[in-house]
């Protein structure tokens, strides 16, 4: 091959990604969907190889552990149902006295359990991609859970059956936040950590809030995004002035292990 | 030949991006992701022609890109650029040396994540950085490093056990035999 020729094929492959990176953002997520289904049979497969693993992982224990295990869950279940009555008759009363002082009427939220089957493979993001999508009804923005309730991050883009959740930490999650002990103390997640993931940042703290190591940190009722109270995490260490020195910034150790997450709750309206 | 190695490059291309995201986590263990398609640009870029080197920076950038919070053919440049530098000059270089390829592994492996973020930081995106990413920055390299002479080894065996290989003639003819004797 001439070096004409391959100066024309390497200029032109050159000029192709130029052009990609100028699409508009939803021709962009259609061709990462289009792209996306060539993985589809490597998803199965791995799909198929952790069932197969859950499934031998199932048939090691024996009967004694069985039945201890249902006599627990059992249990759990009982102690459960008697909170979800209490817990409704609580919603009640709260309905019934927001109807009183003419308050706003709060919406509802679902969750939906979904599989983590993909991280970001970019050292620079800290997204995951998981096994719902438009199909299973859910949408750009909602809020995402680990299994415990803790706060994980948003849904970032969705196609028809998989989902890209931007986790706490990533730049592109902003999260209003508030320290439960005080709640003037609004302020904003921001970025985590390179290196050590389970700590985010919580800035935008007015000076004149105290602040200390161990109060916990929640979802604020600023954002229409998060519903309010979620569980975040706790405060590392002790707050320090900002470069502006007009507000203050505070380390938060997240409750969730983003690590080490396999299954996440959604929530949607 | 060319055929059969050019396809299990471009499978091996979209494996590797693949479990990089799957079961080649390594981020909770070395606090870094590693990423091996540079390392694969420079295999590809040594052994194989100009078409299929710009296939796979298209194949496996845009793939990679698919899977990630990137836009769309970011990664498709850094591989790009490794593979045109190498290309023309790969009669050049001692190539089938273990320490040439390990040297070009790493360097490809250290200049596509930085040309990346450079090229991320020119379109207003905003990467989580910090002084941790000079530690993730020197695992990518030698685990690039690394890849690339375990990738020429893999690729040698399994042309050599897939594909076409012309028998050997033996240097003897039979109109060419020297008779000795006196008929």
């Amino acid at each position: 091959m001439s070096k004409r020729s391959y100066y024309i094929i390497v200029g032109l492959a050159a000029l192709l990604a130029l052009l990609m990176l100028n699409l508009p953002g939803s021709t962009a997520v259609r061709l990462k969907t289009a792209f996306g289904s060539i993985f589809l049979p490597l998803f199965g497969m791995a799909d198929g190889a952790h069932r197969l693993a859950v499934k031998t992982g199932d048939r090691l224990h024996t009967k004694s552990e069985l039945i201890a295990a249902n006599e627990a869950l059992t249990r759990q279940n009982q102690e459960l149902r008697l909170e979800v009555i209490q817990a409704r008759s609580l919603a009640g009363e709260n309905e019934r006295l927001r109807q009183l002082v003419d308050w706003k009427k709060q919406s509802r939220w679902k969750g939906k359990l979904a599989r983590v089957i993909y991280r970001d493979p970019a050292n620079w993001w800290r997204t995951i991609q998981i096994d719902l999508g438009t199909r299973e009804g859910l949408s750009n923005d909602l809020p995402v859970l680990s299994p415990e309730g803790f706060l994980v991050g948003r849904v970032l883009a969705v196609n028809p059956t998989k989902a890209q959740v931007v986790l706490m930490g990533d730049p592109h999650c902003k999260v209003p936040a508030v320290v439960e002990s005080d709640a003037r103390s609004q302020g904003i997640i921001v970025g985590g950590r390179v290196f050590d993931g389970s700590f985010v940042e919580l800035s935008n703290l007015p000076t004149h809030i105290k602040v200390k190591p161990g109060d916990r940190v929640v979802t604020s009722d600023l954002s229409s995004l998060y519903p309010r109270g979620i569980p975040i995490g706790v405060v590392a260490e002790e707050p320090w002035l900002a470069e502006s020195h007009l507000v203050q910034e505070v380390s938060v150790k997240l409750s969730a292990n983003l690590g080490a997450l396999e299954e996440v709750w959604v929530l949607f309206r | 030949m060319f055929l059969l190695s050019n396809i299990l490059i471009l499978l091996a291309a979209v494996l590797v991006v693949f479990l990089q995201g799957t079961w080649l986590n390594l981020r909770a263990l070395l606090g870094a992701q590693i990423d091996l398609l540079p390392a694969l640009m420079v295999f590809t870029a040594l052994t194989s022609g100009p078409i299929m080197m710009v296939t796979l920076a298209l194949v496996g950038g845009l793939m990679f890109d698919t899977l990630s919070a990137n836009p769309l053919g970011i990664s498709v440049l850094p591989l790009l650029g490794i593979g045109a530098l190498l290309q023309p000059r790969r009669e050049l270089l001692l190539r089938y040396q273990k320490y040439t390829q390990f040297v070009l592994g790493f360097a490809a492996s250290a200049v596509a994540p930085l040309v990346t973020v450079l090229l991320l930081l020119t379109l207003e995106q905003s990467p989580l950085l910090g002084w941790g990413s000079l530690w993730q920055w020197s695992v990518l390299s030698l685990a690039g490093g690394l890849a690339a002479p375990v990738f020429f080894l893999v690729f040698g065996r399994l042309n050599d056990a897939l594909g076409y290989r012309p028998m050997t003639e033996p240097s003897f003819r039979a109109d060419r035999e020297i008779r000795r004797g006196r008929n």
